[in-house]
């Protein structure tokens, strides 16, 4: 799958804020007036800034405000509404602790779990679909809220939380990576499938339709990305889950818990490059390409 | 709403007969042409007479090498377009309601002024049946020709894809899928018509006609040896140039 930049920033950013107002709503950090203002305006940044780079995407973003309305069956719509009912409850708590030093308990949880549900919609647009089989299996929406939550914890300071949850995502990330390589053969699609042939002989891709490439190939073939795949797995863990918990187990520092939080920022990143760039769809299987 | 509707009766498809397809593209033609000029944004194309030239297709012929174990290779053009699917995976992924599947006939389509041009319903196809205009950025995909079988102002014979219509091969048929007795549904019946990636579940109302087995070629005789017998011109030449240098004798 093409890994667009915009996608990669929503899923990235947006995770890192949601996963931040996930603690502040639980109220594992309380902070009062300015502070308070600083720490929600760090995480609206993130969620909101991620949100915003979602839609670059889009054809056309004018009418983004229509997507609000399939939430019945569409895992995109639902996201699109989790994430506004998480961002407007948890202005009104952050308004309670800048403006009244209240934490209104009862909405802060209701926050929390908007935007545990923001996080688990935004994995399931992945998970769904079945074109997708790397993407298609449990471990996609167990990591990206592990990723949001310790990267969240992170952010609010919790060391010990966030070093218990970027242990647990990256076991689940290279679980998720050794079993994803198998996925795409034990899905049973297959050139035999895609073409229903395969009882006169072994297909093969010959001709494509049009000697050009086209939308198709460039959005779901990419395999530019699966050369050095190993070697940016390696410092996608690094990076995301093994110096930041090194950074935050020495003697506190403010120069180590923002070198922590960077190096943390630059690995999602990298892990939400190759969960695309490693992606393959079936439709691929036409152009004898995966 | 992009839920999906009951199965309706009438299931309006197209059934592909692989066997008779000679890989004209005629198809593609005729139906870039339609679509283009006809329901919705025009088909564009970026770079068209440049060097790296793409575009948006509804339809598009591929073509596959079959090898069988104890026979000659086959070639077989494979045309494929939207298949109309019972259970559309694309219409459900559809966040704003632009993308479904009609109650009278179900047939697929997009409503473009809805459409927001995600390209979730793209990912969500397994056919490659969807393709993001790059110049008008919504979905495009086959109609069946909506604006063309229902069309009372087109003469009668021309109430049918545009596809189906210009096939010089008669590879191409066009019917209710849905109704046992229509000569669509015999044909699948009679020629063993099969589901593309039936595994995934998207029940598609379009059918494929597998090749009809070849004629078994009777292996030819290896040619003779050319003067084996070591008499005339051939044999002297042969005698004569495997004497030479590198020669074989």
């Amino acid at each position: 799958m093409h890994p667009a930049p915009s996608v990669i920033i929503f899923t990235t950013f947006s995770g890192l804020g949601f996963g931040l107002l996930f603690w502040l709503g639980l109220g594992v950090i309380t902070p009062t007036g300015i502070s308070a203002f600083i720490w929600f305006a760090i995480a609206y940044i993130f969620a909101v800034g991620g949100l915003l780079a979602s839609t670059f995407h889009l054809g056309h973003p004018e009418r983004a405000l229509k997507a609000f309305s399939q939430w019945k069956t569409s895992w995109l719509s639902r996201e699109g509404i989790a994430s506004v009912v998480t961002l407007i409850v948890m202005a009104i708590y952050g308004a309670g602790l800048v403006f009244a030093d209240t934490p209104y308990a009862l909405l802060g949880w209701i926050g929390a779990l908007g935007a545990l549900a923001t996080v688990f919609t935004t994995s399931m647009i992945y998970t769904q679909l079945k074109t997708v089989p790397r993407w298609h299996q449990p471990t996609t929406p167990l990591l990206f809220l592990l990723l949001s939550l310790g990267g969240g914890a992170l952010l609010a300071g919790q060391v010990t939380l966030c070093v218990v949850l970027l242990i647990a995502a990256a076991a689940v990330q290279l679980f998720a990576w050794y079993t994803g390589d198998k996925r795409f053969t034990q899905s049973g699609t297959d050139m035999q499938t895609a073409t229903g042939l395969g009882d006169i002989g072994t297909v093969r891709a010959f001709e494509p339709p049009h000697t050009g490439t086209n939308y198709l190939m460039r959005e779901f073939i990419y395999v530019v990305g699966r050369k050095h795949a190993q070697k940016l797995q390696a410092i996608a863990l690094v990076l995301g889950c093994i110096m930041p918990i090194i950074l935050l187990l020495i003697p506190f520092s403010h120069i180590f818990a923002a070198l922590a939080v960077l190096s943390h920022i630059a690995g999602v990143l990298t892990l939400r490059w190759l969960f695309f760039a490693q992606a393959e769809h079936v439709v691929g299987l036409y152009y004898g390409q995966r | 709403m992009t839920q999906l509707p009951p199965p309706s009766a009438k299931k309006l498809g197209l059934v592909i007969d692989l066997d008779t397809c000679v890989g004209c593209h005629a198809c593609v033609i005729s139906c870039k042409g339609w679509n283009t000029e006809n329901y919705g944004a025009p088909l564009s194309d970026q770079d068209p007479y440049g060097a790296d030239p793409s575009g948006t297709f509804l339809n598009r012929v591929h073509s596959f090498e079959v090898q069988p174990n104890e026979a000659p290779a086959q070639l077989i053009h494979f045309p494929k377009s939207c298949l109309h699917c019972e259970d559309a995976p694309c219409v459900t992924v559809c966040p704003t309601g632009a993308s479904y599947k009609r109650v009278e006939d179900g047939i697929v389509l997009v409503n473009e002024s809805d459409c927001i041009g995600c390209g979730l319903c793209a990912w969500a196809c397994p056919y490659g049946a969807r393709e993001l205009d790059a110049d008008a950025g919504v979905m495009k995909k086959c109609t069946l020709c909506v604006d063309r079988i229902y069309n009372e102002n087109l003469p009668e014979e021309d109430r049918q894809p545009a596809c189906v219509r210009t096939c010089p091969a008669g590879a191409r048929h066009f019917g209710d899928l849905g109704d046992e007795d229509s000569d669509v549904s015999k044909l699948v019946a009679e020629r063993g018509g099969f589901d593309l990636m039936p595994e995934l579940g998207t029940k598609p109302v379009n059918k494929y006609l597998p090749p009809r087995p070849k004629d078994v070629a009777t292996p030819c005789a290896p040619l003779e040896t050319v003067a084996e017998d070591g008499h005339g011109f051939a044999a002297w030449l042969d005698r004569a140039l495997s004497a030479l240098p590198g020669g074989k004798s």
